[in-house]
């Protein structure tokens, strides 16, 4: 804990906790930096970092590589979401792209003709889903809906519910490759991060996402194509999502139908809203959820660290998710600070749930 | 607008229809008399193991000329129960289930005898305190793969191993069962220890995963062998000791449970140590009992499917046998 990485490390991360003292970003990055801090002190080995055949090899770098997945699908999710949607299909289409990518690897493609094509087959479905959601007004969970079920059907129809595996070693390179040390996945969330950032920041788009997700009508009479705009967001997200799908299956060399992507969707919604966007639409924080997406998989490897037994292993997840929903809470911040001094927070939040559940007894 | 409502929901309805994946895969082949109809809820399409299990079934009941309603749960009991209940509403003869977990499952047994249906239990058991709500079990024996892996690991190491364990679903029967097995035989063994146990979901990229998180712990050098409740943890374990230059095989003495054809490959590579059989090709034996039920014979409460074990030294010969 002593080592001059680790103070190094912790000085680094105290200075972004400072610089975004004002920012909505810091109280998931405070959680995560409790988290570490945790880690670091209880957990032996989490912290060791060394050099393998050429790249960093550790407990923080397999944090990195495996959070890539959700980060990938996040971004495209922060967008959706930002719109006032949200797209409950990405699961599907992670396993629709690996599935397409790896009969296509075995049918011989070369591996970028086979990226390409799992690619494109996302692009349509994330359009189907911003054809029902913008082009004809379905509600988004019962529009995305239709391709959370029927997707994963799908997939296993590409793979004749079989798992079909590759060795093409650029495919295999996505997600086990390292660029400069570091996790190629790495880099895949830097570039779509940038990319994102430089579409939805550096032009007018971030904020006609921000407008219709805020107020659809009033931005559609000041002249924005709100139809557009969210149809934009689904095609994104399903790309997001065959992004992901591609290093699932490259992840373990082979195209895993039934679960690639599973519950994807749900741990994306929670990276997004653990970053600060709110589910209601509006404002939307890409590094938010990029922090959320890391604190998600910083727990998960936890759990694993520490040997906690999977039957359990939900409990300390949900508490901790809890407790970051809470932070994000401006009202729930007020109630504690201002309870503080004469009671304990939760004593009160226990006393309102006991108060709350005889009426629903009540009530069924 | 509404001719596009229509069309979306005509849509709908096409796409959720290969969601569900409900299939009639055989109709009674003509012959007098009142056709059989069987339901058979499967679990999923996990793995290969499923898909052969799924195939066994199929086959068998076409080639009999029985008509098979065939639902796949995708992993969920909810669609499972939906499944159920959809049998007892076609009134069908026989309804076989493969359960996804091994509990909750009184409510709907019991609707389902109170139609006067006979269920018959396949792959993993349910834990339910009325004997009569299933004429029987076919099934592997989980408890007896876990002592057979034990066994084997015990002769092969001579009875010294620091074992990490990659274990399956929590809550399922296998892998349940196949740790009490285990333990059971590496209680005689008092220099045979499990050092590290987490579960893998029974899939590689948890498989991997996981085995990642193992070889990056401080008393990660101590572990020289590793137990997989099933091969595609396994394979996705070797993958994780490979990328951290550790080699799968001879530096950690791998053995897993299924005998999946990819494992008889890694086998043969010589990455994996050795692999207990759990036979999916139950088609056959399923189809003699549902027969059997339907005749009012008397049926054992439990049939044992047959099953070996293999190592690498059977590995080769075995491999152009494997069809799944």
């Amino acid at each position: 804990m002593f080592n001059i990485t680790h103070i190094s490390f912790w000085i680094v991360f105290a200075a972004l906790l400072f610089f975004t003292r004002k920012q909505r970003i810091l109280w998931p990055l405070l959680a995560l930096a409790l988290l570490l801090l945790f880690n670091d002190i209880f957990t032996p080995g989490f912290f060791n970092l060394e050099l393998r055949e050429g790249h960093l090899y550790g407990t923080l770098i397999d944090i990195l590589k495996h959070g890539g997945i959700v980060m990938l699908v996040s971004l495209g999710m922060t967008l959706v979401i930002a719109t006032g949607g949200v797209d409950l299909s990405v699961g599907a289409v992670m396993a629709v792209a690996g599935a397409v990518l790896a009969q296509a690897a075995i049918n011989h493609q070369s591996p970028f003709v086979a990226m390409i094509f799992a690619l494109l087959v996302s692009l349509v479905l994330g359009a189907w889903n911003g054809l029902l959601v913008a082009g004809i007004g379905i509600q988004p969970i019962v529009a995305t809906l239709i391709l959370m079920v029927a997707g994963r059907g799908v997939a296993q129809l590409i793979t004749e519910g079989q798992i079909l595996n590759f060795t093409d070693a650029t495919l295999v390179y996505i997600a086990n490759g390292y660029l400069l040390g570091m996790p190629f996945t790495c880099t895949l969330v830097l570039v779509l991060l940038a990319v994102t950032y430089a579409l939805t920041r550096g032009t007018a788009l971030g904020l006609f996402i921000e407008s219709v997700g805020d107020n659809d009508i009033a931005s559609r009479y000041a002249g924005v194509n709100s139809r557009f705009v969210k149809f934009i967001a689904y095609v994104f997200a399903g790309f997001c999502a065959g992004l992901a799908g591609l290093v699932a299956a490259s992840n373990i060399k082979s195209a895993d139908a039934n679960h690639a992507g599973l519950y994807a969707e749900l741990d994306a919604i929670l990276a997004v809203v653990i970053g600060g966007t709110a589910l209601t639409g509006g404002r939307f924080y890409l590094l938010g959820s990029i922090v959320g997406a890391l604190l998600i998989q910083t727990l998960t490897t936890t759990m694993y660290a520490r040997n906690v037994s999977a039957d359990i292993a939900p409990v300390p997840k949900a508490l901790v998710v809890i407790a970051v929903c809470l932070l994000q809470s401006d009202k729930a911040r007020r109630y504690f600070t201002r309870l503080f001094p004469r009671r304990n927070p939760p004593a009160a939040m226990t006393e309102t749930l006991t108060a709350a559940a005889p009426k629903v007894e009540a009530g069924s | 607008m509404k001719k596009l409502i229509l069309l979306s929901s005509a849509l709908v309805v096409a796409l959720s229809g290969c969601g569900k994946k409900e299939t009639s895969t055989s109709e009674p082949s003509g012959g007098g008399g009142k056709s059989v109809s069987v339901g058979f809820s499967q679990i999923g399409a996990e793995s290969a193991w499923r898909t052969a299990n799924s195939q066994s079934i199929k086959d068998e009941a076409q080639k009999r000329g029985i008509k098979l309603v065939f639902s796949d749960a995708q992993q969920k009991q909810e669609n499972q129960i939906k499944a159920l209940r959809s049998f007892i509403a076609q009134n069908v003869d026989v309804i076989a289930f493969s359960p996804v977990v091994e509990t909750g499952w009184e409510p709907v047994l019991q609707e389902i005898k109170q139609a006067g249906i006979p269920v018959i239990l396949t792959d993993r058991a349910v834990d339910v305190s009325d004997p009569s709500l299933y004429a029987t079990f076919i099934g592997s024996d989980f408890v007896e793969e876990g002592r057979r892996a034990a066994q084997w690991l015990a002769d092969k190491t001579g009875g010294k191993a620091q074992i990490a364990e990659l274990v399956g679903t929590p809550g399922s029967a296998p892998a349940l069962d196949r740790k009490k097995g285990f333990e059971e035989v590496l209680a005689k063994y008092p220099d045979m220890k499990i050092i590290k146990s987490q579960s893998g979901d029974f899939t590689r990229a948890k498989g991997k995963e996981v085995m990642e998180s193992f070889l990056k712990a401080p008393d990660a050098k101590q572990i020289t062998a590793l137990f997989a409740h099933n091969d595609d943890m396994a394979l996705g374990a070797i993958q994780a000791m490979e990328e951290a230059g550790v080699k799968p095989g001879s530096e950690i003495t791998i053995v897993s449970i299924d005998g999946v054809k990819a494992a008889f490959e890694a086998m043969t590579a010589g990455k994996l140590n050795c692999t207990v059989e759990c036979n999916p090709l139950i088609g056959p034996q399923l189809f003699d009992s549902i027969d059997a039920v339907l005749a009012k014979k008397d049926l054992p409460r439990r049939i044992v499917v047959q099953e070996g074990v293999f190592d690498q030294s059977k590995a080769a010969a075995e491999l152009p046998n494997r069809k799944y």
